[in-house]
């Protein structure tokens, strides 16, 4: 176990520098810069703010003092936000993102693997049929809608909780509901195909057959393995969710970290594109490595090939 | 088997319920949290007890620095925090006394001598001196801080040669002079009809040398003087807190000399880009005022909340280059036809609905007390003339499709949609829609690599000065090729004119020569449409949408 630690965050530092270094060069060959702007900047300034920035350099130079500062945990300063530093930046915007994730996230969970085992054990029935749609609709319902809508029936007509803003406890609210909705309605789908997957195994025959009650049947046999798709869906979308949506936080004014993920590449604020890619990247690789052993633990099968 | 298979439904059955009593409590839990949750006063009821303006700010500024801000967002934070020499009078914008109580003008209009007054304070209690501002202006002007709006102070003598490196600072005889703690005297290169109004550019705002040394930001963009902990200055409010792309929170200074007439506690900008989320914001009681409104949602604002909505004019045109280094906008007569075959009312009345104006020429009406006479015609008879002879001349049979390059975005779309129906209309020439993002575009306008791209121009002070410049050979702003010795000659005039209806004669002619040439093809004049809750008192339409916070207050409405 320990050596497949090692060598699965031995493949993740490789693949975090080849991020960085795809993300470093896509970044320079767009066209337009940072400075660009309608009002047109003189020639001479446009020069001073490049030579501040180290923009001057040939690229291959740039791209080595980036690494360089990299290695040492430091993302550079945001040539947007003049004043702030990405990694500060990313520190204020990520637990803003990761509060509101989470709680899409349990609101996903809460809603998604009930409805999930329902249907898969009521399966053809009105139990089945009645998730399943809802389900089907929350994936294609988008969140730019569901948002709005939400927002309309709860503040605008029943005045119950605060339209936007990320000021007050109520404020999670909506947003959470509207992230986590959408969610719960691929975990739902994904829990009612692996629970009926498992549910034809000769193991959960045997367990009936050996007289297990239907709860320990469900509990103890069917859940843990029938969960292994969704547990493999968790680990990119906890991801997703915690690096922030730029809908949900355009909608609902919060200042999550996915507004300076999309923002940052139209603004060409080179060191954010850099910053947030490389964090979400870390995220990604992260999540996965936990994923592995999450479903190393749930599927003895998988233990032992690992 | 069967009767197994029974058992083991019934307890299925059991695990079943187990569950719908858990989902009903969870839903029960989510709305007592619902109810629970509700129902606080809004920040607008709220406001007329504590006096806390919640302002739409649109974007996030760049920097909280005045001598390294570029944008509108900027502008609205800073003058809260900084005044400059003069403030602004609501209603006109004419210059009113501000750090300095009073000013003389020599008689060749060139030298400004301004007494500052005795009470005006930095928020740590330090007098605004004189010597405050030698240094502000020469920190902007030092080409090492890479100021983006340093060429604002070029007006003053000397300022351009130092700010362009010929000259060091100590040889160069800038014209700003301290002669003593309370007087500062500024000298021009040519007389500026506009100088006072100018000063209330943010470029020309104070900075609190001790605090620029401490964070060593006097040649250093970036510098940490900004943040709430650091930021010192002299405006009516001081920065409390800043969480970016969250909040920007303002409260009334103490230090400030006019306190005693400032009747707003605090404001707080909130950076809302999204226009729909902005609108929603306003309607339930959480802003003010918004930046801008959605066009789609005019119309029902108009017919059911008419106390909300404003339209106030806004020193602003949109309008179209042409390249003129390429066919087929090289030759006057394309140019000219595709202007003459533009329907502006129609453009305005039936696709824009904003309120905005036709331009027929490009200097908006009453800039500085200017006034353009209509120039660009609408003649679709005449434009199908030209091309006829254009076609003539080159041997073709059609005109080649010609492509019309705009950013991404829905309004530029609908006008650029309406303009290749109304040009395929009256003159049978297809025009092929390029849409850009927005840095892409950019590029493209800069390297010339178009044949006909979308524009626009917000004044920066309220003079003609500021549109018939751009169009100077070579300037920045240029982008089209063309270049006009006479107009030139005539802005160079106009520059060191010292009687005002010749130096605006001298503009007229600029504005003739545009229309005569075609260099860019105006469209309509800019309309700032916004979204103001009847409590806002003290609040009044300008040109530069400049609104000094310390005359506005939040009134109870009256009841009808």
């Amino acid at each position: 176990m320990r050596s497949f630690i090692l060598s699965r965050i031995l493949q993740a530092i490789p693949t975090l520098l080849a991020i960085a270094t795809i993300t470093f060069f896509m970044t320079r060959f767009a066209p337009g810069g940072p400075f660009d702007s309608e009002k047109a900047i003189p020639e001479e300034i446009k020069v001073q703010l490049e030579s501040h920035f180290g923009l001057d350099l040939p690229l291959f130079h740039q791209y080595l003092l980036y690494m360089k500062n990299l290695l040492r945990g430091d993302l550079g300063p945001s040539f947007k936000y003049l004043g702030w530093q990405v990694s500060e930046l990313i520190g204020i915007s990520f637990p803003v993102s990761m509060t509101l994730g989470t709680c899409a996230l349990v609101i996903a969970l809460i809603i998604g693997l009930p409805a999930g085992i329902i249907a898969a054990l009521r399966k053809n029935t009105i139990w089945d049929y009645l998730p399943m749609s809802l389900a089907m609709i929350g994936i294609c319902l988008p969140t730019f809608v569901l948002g709005p809508l939400l927002i309309l029936v709860f503040s605008s007509t029943l005045n119950l909780l605060p339209p936007l803003g990320w000021y007050s406890w109520s404020d999670l609210v909506l947003p959470s509901c509207t992230l986590g909705l959408f969610y719960a309605a691929y975990v739902a789908r994904l829990t009612r195909a692996g629970m009926l997957e498992t549910l034809k195994h000769d193991y959960i025959r045997t367990a009936r057959a050996k007289g297990a009650s239907p709860a320990r049947v469900v509990y103890k046999h069917a859940l843990r393995a029938g969960l292994l798709p969704v547990v493999t869906f968790l680990g990119p979308a906890f991801a997703g969710l915690v690096s922030g949506s730029f809908i949900i936080e355009s909608i609902f004014f919060i200042p999550g970290l996915g507004k300076f993920f999309v923002t940052a590449a139209f603004n060409r604020d080179y060191t954010m594109v850099l910053g947030t890619v490389l964090f979400y990247a870390t995220l990604i690789v992260s999540l996965n490595l936990l994923i592995d052993f999450l479903q190393a633990w749930l599927d003895p099968k998988a233990r032992e090939q690992k | 088997m069967l009767e197994k298979r029974s058992t083991f439904c019934k307890i299925y059955y059991s695990h079943i319920q187990t569950i719908k009593v858990f989902l009903t409590s969870t839903m029960f839990l989510s709305w007592s949290c619902l109810f629970f949750s509700c129902s606080a006063p809004t920040n607008v009821e709220k406001a007329i007890e504590n006096q806390i303006l919640h302002f739409g700010l649109g974007a996030e500024p760049q920097y909280l620095d005045p001598q390294l801000a570029t944008s509108v967002s900027a502008h609205n934070v800073l003058s809260a925090l900084l005044e400059g020499l003069v403030s602004e009078n609501p209603k006109t914008l004419e210059p009113e006394p501000g750090v300095a109580e009073s000013w003389s003008i020599s008689k060749d209009r060139k030298t400004y001598l301004f007494h500052l007054r005795e009470n005006a304070r930095w928020q740590n209690g330090d007098p605004v001196t004189a010597y405050d501002f030698v240094y502000s202006y020469r920190r902007i002007l030092n080409p090492d801080l890479g100021s983006q709006y340093a060429s604002m102070l070029h007006v003053l003598k000397n300022a351009k040669a130092y700010h362009q490196r010929s000259i060091p600072w100590e040889k160069a005889e800038v014209g700003v002079r301290a002669t003593d703690k309370l007087t500062l005297e500024l000298t021009l290169e040519n007389p500026t009809p506009y100088f006072l109004e100018l000063l209330n550019h943010y470029s020309w705002f104070p900075v609190h040398p001790p605090t620029i040394k401490k964070h060593d930001a006097f040649d250093r963009i970036g510098s940490q003087w900004t943040k709430p902990t650091n930021f010192v200055g002299n405006g009516p409010f001081k920065l409390k807190d800043h969480r970016v792309n969250s909040v920007i929170e303002v409260t009334a200074s103490k230090t400030y000399w006019d306190a005693d007439n400032t009747r707003l506690n605090g404001i707080r900008f909130y950076p809302i880009e999204a226009v729909d989320t902005e609108e929603r914001a306003f309607r339930s009681g959480f802003l003010h005022l918004t930046q801008t409104v959605s066009s789609d949602r005019i119309d029902y604002l108009q017919k059911n909340h008419p106390d909300w909505i404003h339209f106030e004019p806004y020193l602003g045109t949109y309008f179209y280059r042409f390249n003129h280094l390429t066919p087929p906008f090289d030759d006057m007569r394309i140019r000219k036809a595709l202007s003459m075959s533009v329907d502006r009312q129609i453009l305005v009345e039936k696709v824009l609905k904003g309120g905005q104006k036709p331009s027929f020429c490009f200097t908006p009406p009453n800039t500085g007390g200017f006034t353009a006479n209509d120039q660009f015609e609408y003649n679709p008879q005449k434009a199908k003339f030209l091309i006829e002879e254009y076609l003539l001349e080159k041997g073709l049979e059609e005109m080649p499709p010609i492509e019309l390059t705009y950013n991404t975005s829905e309004g530029h779309k609908k006008v650029a949609e309406a303009l290749q129906a109304m040009w395929k209309k009256s003159l049978g020439i297809e025009i092929k829609l390029l849409n850009m993002e927005w840095k892409v575009f950019l590029s493209t306008i800069s390297k010339g690599d178009y044949s006909m791209a979308r524009g626009g121009w917000i004044g920066d002070y309220v003079d003609a000065n500021t549109f018939l410049h751009m169009w100077r050979t070579n300037d920045g702003h240029n982008q089209t090729g063309w270049s006009n010795q006479k107009y030139d000659q005539l802005l160079d005039l106009a520059e060191t004119a010292t009687d005002s209806q010749v130096r605006l004669n001298f503009f007229q002619q600029c504005e003739e020569i545009l229309s005569e040439e075609v260099p860019i093809l105006p469209l309509y004049f800019y309309v700032h449409v916004t979204l103001r809750h009847p409590t806002v008192k003290g609040w009044y339409p300008t040109l530069l949408d400049h609104h000094p916070y310390k005359f506005v207050y939040l009134e109870k409405e009256e009841e009808p």
